[in-house]
């Protein structure tokens, strides 16, 4: 039998998504290459005034150390408690999946309202600092992305065998969880990383209403004042959720499951 | 006895798990929900509430609900139809992989970086208003358009929207089992009919479930419209973000109020939510 053939409707509909997605960036980069100066293409002058900004380094560094701030907690708290959850407490886990659509209906700019509300006069350590308030709210961000790639990766793997072979070899719970369940489920903890990566390199809604000065608060703060710098500079925020999406695909593909992805920071 | 022992130490091992959550999840969004029923000394009233339903915060809510409402719809059916189109036989495998794979980067690229890649297109100044000026002679800002606009920040959207929907309908189309479509072709049906009788049918569950998705991810925006529009737009996110950036409101509980306002919205969102999803796992693979 021959292979079927595109058919026309379908050509015309993605190359209208094509379009509508592809002009905006190509307009970026158009604008990110004029001249300061002259208004003119083709120079490279604004991403040297991204690359010997101060600001852009400071906050880039901030944001990243957020990210990795957040990932290590995330899974700190999270990893223990879905593998609890599967070998022992199998009546939780919709608990979890609900507690995991709570910030559909928490959103961001509700959930920032309450805990600028609930942590007022807390301790300067912890209110005025990104470190404290921020990694703290971005950790509840990450948790519904973090629930449902690392509850996949559970089901995916015998929890209760391993757990069981690696005990009845002498293994006590720290080198059961480090050395034979952590190996295990590493593809998708990774992927879940990379998911908040992407979320916190992206948050806006937060780190504005408590003044924090993060990465996307300066590039909001260069596209009030700078137009053709900032085109540079979204453009490297692009590539930044691009690199993270990427090495998400590649280590989910690697184990062959498929990761949820969903929407970040708007 | 081991047993009872081992399943109480398995309940404190989520001990931080639930400690942390109660800290930063449920005492923040309790403490909106009394807020908002609370006056400057925190006696209860609902003034804030009754404050909801006039102007300027009722029209808010209207443009709020307007905007993630087409969206949803318009992105719900676009999307679904690029989708489809990139998922059916006869399209090669690699457009459906550059599609997905870039609609995960799109649907997490949402922001900042988002609103500026529409103005450099379609602001005063934009690459594609001037175009559309100098060579088809068309003024848009000519026309009533304008980015920072409810229309400008509607297609904006979409660029969140689109791939949204793609990524979340794409698992049910893959659902629609081939043998279906030849049975309904084998009994005579014609291509809408099949659609009409089966198609249609079996995916409405996932599309109006992605839809209330894509009208949450919209009702919730804040960034973008936010710096669209240097926080001008009358959305309800952005009076509340003006609250805390600038103090516009001298009432903290107004905001609580508002808060609790797109608390309801969602919840009510939800509610419609679980069922269809719950359906729609039917047939999806």
């Amino acid at each position: 039998m021959k292979r079927p053939r595109i058919s026309l409707s379908a050509v015309v509909w993605l190359l209208l998504a094509a379009a509508y997605f592809i002009i905006p960036l190509f307009a970026t980069l158009l604008i990110s290459l004029r001249s300061t100066q002259t208004g003119k293409c083709c120079v490279g002058a604004n991403y040297a005034w991204v690359l010997h900004n101060g600001d852009f380094w400071h906050t880039l560094r901030l944001s990243a150390l957020l990210a990795l701030e957040t990932i290590v907690i995330s899974l700190v708290l999270f990893v223990p408690t879905i593998y609890l959850v599967h070998l022992k407490l199998p009546r939780l886990r919709p608990v979890l999946a609900f507690m995991a659509l709570i910030p559909f209906i928490v959103p961001p700019i509700v959930m920032v309202v309450g805990l600028l509300r609930t942590f007022k006069g807390s301790p300067d350590w912890f209110y005025q600092k990104p470190w404290g308030f921020l990694a703290a709210s971005y950790v509840i961000l990450a948790f519904p992305y973090m629930f449902f790639s690392l509850d996949a990766g559970f089901r995916s793997i015998d929890v209760h065998t391993l757990t069981e072979a690696s005990q009845s070899l002498g293994a006590k719970w720290p080198t059961t969880l480090f050395r034979v369940i952590l190996p295990n489920i590493r593809a998708a903890a990774l992927a879940a990383s990379f998911l908040t990566l992407a979320i916190v390199m992206g948050e806006f809604t937060i780190a504005n209403l408590a003044a924090f000065h993060t990465f996307p608060i300066f590039i909001q703060f260069v596209s009030e004042s700078q137009g053709f710098p900032a085109g540079a500079l979204t453009l490297m925020s692009f590539g930044i959720t691009w690199a993270a999406m990427l090495s998400l695909l590649l280590v989910g593909r690697k184990r062959g499951q498929s990761s949820r992805i969903m929407a970040g920071a708007k | 006895m081991s047993g009872r022992r081992r399943l109480s130490l398995a309940w404190l091992g989520t001990l931080p798990f639930f400690a942390y959550a109660i800290a930063f999840l449920f005492v923040p969004a309790g403490s909106v929900l009394l807020g908002a029923f609370q006056d400057k000394n925190d006696n209860a009233t609902l003034d804030n509430i009754r404050l909801l339903f006039h102007h300027p915060y009722i029209d808010a809510y209207q443009t709020s609900i307007e905007i993630s409402l087409v969206t949803a719809l318009l992105g719900g059916v676009c999307g679904l139809f690029i989708a489809y189109a990139a998922l059916r036989d006869g399209t090669p495998a690699w457009v459906r992989s550059i599609l997905t794979t870039f609609s995960g980067v799109a649907a997490n690229f949402g922001g900042i970086p988002l609103a500026f890649a529409f103005i450099a297109s379609l602001g005063p100044l934009g690459i594609v208003t001037v175009f559309l000026k100098d060579h088809l002679h068309f003024d848009l800002y000519g026309h009533n358009f304008a980015i920072y606009s409810k229309l400008g920040v509607e297609i904006t959207y979409m660029y969140f929207q689109l791939p949204l929907m793609i990524l979340v309908i794409a698992p049910a189309i893959d659902g629609l089992r081939k043998e279906w479509r030849e049975a309904a072709s084998n009994l005579g049906a014609k291509q809408w009919q099949f659609w009409r009788y089966v198609g249609l049918p079996v995916l409405m569950p996932s599309i109006l479930g992605a839809m209330i998705l894509l009208f949450g991810n919209a009702f919730a925006a804040y960034a973008t419209a936010y710096s669209l529009s240097s926080g001008s737009v009358n959305l309800v996110p952005i009076l509340i973000g003006a609250y805390y950036s600038g103090n516009v409101l001298d009432n903290p509980h107004l905001a609580q109020a508002m808060a609790f306002g797109m608390f309801v919205v969602l919840a009510a969102m939800m509610l419609l939510y679980i069922p269809l999803q719950r359906r729609a796992a039917r047939w999806a693979k």
